[in-house]
């Protein structure tokens, strides 16, 4: 045969080495220094954007929302190579979302005026998660009643939100608040109760 | 596309920015159109890391990087310019050498050596598997050179396409043999 030779060894060698098909060689490099199963952040981000953004347009209002997602997805990238688990990855950017929206109504004082196009906005975020799909006007969408949402202390706000706009369960929201059931439910309660009171106070006026 | 969807795209598009500035983004990638269609083009702070053909799966090559470089990953299309610019420059002939830097810190040991011994050899010319090998350390080392030739990251820019069979064939090729082709051809080694 042309292309076999015998070495010194007496042992066979093909002379000509071809490639070998691209995937198994790409499996015997895999050289995974750990077996990790984090998604690339990407792939993370794409998956999440939109529930954290339309979290935060209702946390924070559209003025800080865009702020409040680059702070909130750049902690995570800060602490993503040391994730041990990729379990969870939903519960825990809506963990880091809450804290950086709390910290943002915290930190400036109270900005009750709604930007114009919020009515816009949550108008269409607010209808898939609402039970009443009444025709005309939402009650909703109603501009005094958002300039009430954005006056509620921070916690009582992000409670609000996650529970009414975004439809999570008490359990998720408190562990995104990092509360208690009881506490997560205690701040919805308060948030409600104030936007009844200020709605009936301006239904007397 | 309602406005969430277009507004959280443009922040998430922002992200990659702000990350690159923070020092946060480790693997950034984009995409390179080519006679052979689009390329996906990933780069660490310390070069291309990948080039892949577009029948490559995005989403398994990037799952790859993230296990083999980090899983700080964002698809950033500025920071894949060089490459960009040099590839439409290489395809439309008027570029012999690539600038940008390569990184193969996720390639080990022999194989590593072997891609290092191929990046030297020049536009235009070839070498065959026995004196890859040879230059990397392990004359008998043929058939791991056409393995580790196989699986070159970063086909084109490390020109694998450059060594041959020792008679004169034309061995195999990452992409395809077809490619290998093109690419001997626009060097002007075969005749087109």
């Amino acid at each position: 045969m042309a292309l076999t030779k015998r070495d010194a060894a007496g042992k066979k060698r093909t002379q000509a080495a071809a490639h070998p098909p691209l995937e198994v060689a790409a499996q015997a490099d895999g050289r995974a220094r750990r077996a990790s199963r984090i998604p690339p952040f990407q792939s993370f981000l794409d998956e999440h954007r939109m529930l954290v953004y339309r979290f935060l347009l209702g946390a924070v209002g559209p003025g800080e929302a865009d702020d409040c997602f680059q702070e909130t997805f750049l902690a995570a990238l800060r602490a993503y190579p040391k994730l041990q688990s990729a379990d969870n990855l939903r519960a825990w950017i809506l963990a880091i979302a809450t804290r950086k929206a709390i910290d943002a109504a915290r930190g400036r004082t109270r900005r009750p005026e709604p930007v114009a196009d919020m009515a816009e906005l949550l108008a269409e975020q607010a209808r898939p998660h609402l039970a009443v799909e009444a025709e005309g006007v939402d009650p909703l969408i109603d501009e005094p009643l958002w300039s009430d949402i954005l006056a509620l202390p921070p916690r009582q706000r992000v409670a609000l939100v996650h529970r009414v706009l975004l439809d999570r369960p008490y359990a998720e929201l408190a562990a995104a608040m990092g509360c208690s059931v009881d506490s997560a439910r205690a701040n919805v309660y308060q948030a409600l109760k104030k936007l009844r009171e200020a709605w009936t106070n301006r239904e007397r006026h | 596309m309602n406005d969430i969807e277009i507004r959280s795209r443009r922040a998430a598009a922002r992200l990659a920015e702000e990350a690159d500035r923070e020092g946060l983004l480790d693997v950034a990638y984009g995409f390179a159109d080519s006679p052979f269609g689009r390329l996906m083009v990933a780069m660490t702070p310390r070069g291309l890391v990948r080039l892949d053909y577009p029948d490559r799966d995005v989403d398994l090559s990037l799952q790859a990087l993230a296990s083999e470089v980090s899983p700080r990953i964002l698809e950033a299309p500025n920071a894949t310019d060089d490459v960009r610019r040099e590839l439409e420059e290489y395809f439309a002939g008027k570029r012999r050498r690539f600038t940008v830097r390569v990184d193969l810190s996720p390639v080990f040991g022999f194989r590593r050596k072997v891609l290092e011994q191929t990046a030297r050899i020049p536009f235009g010319s070839v070498s065959t598997y026995r004196e890859v090998a040879e230059r990397a350390g392990s004359p008998r080392g043929m058939r791991a050179a056409g393995n580790a030739l196989g699986s070159n990251p970063v086909p084109i820019v490390v020109p694998c396409h450059r060594v041959l069979r020792s008679g004169g064939a034309l061995g195999g090729y990452t992409g395809g043999l077809d490619r290998k082709v093109t690419l001997l051809r626009l060097e002007g080694v075969l005749e087109g």
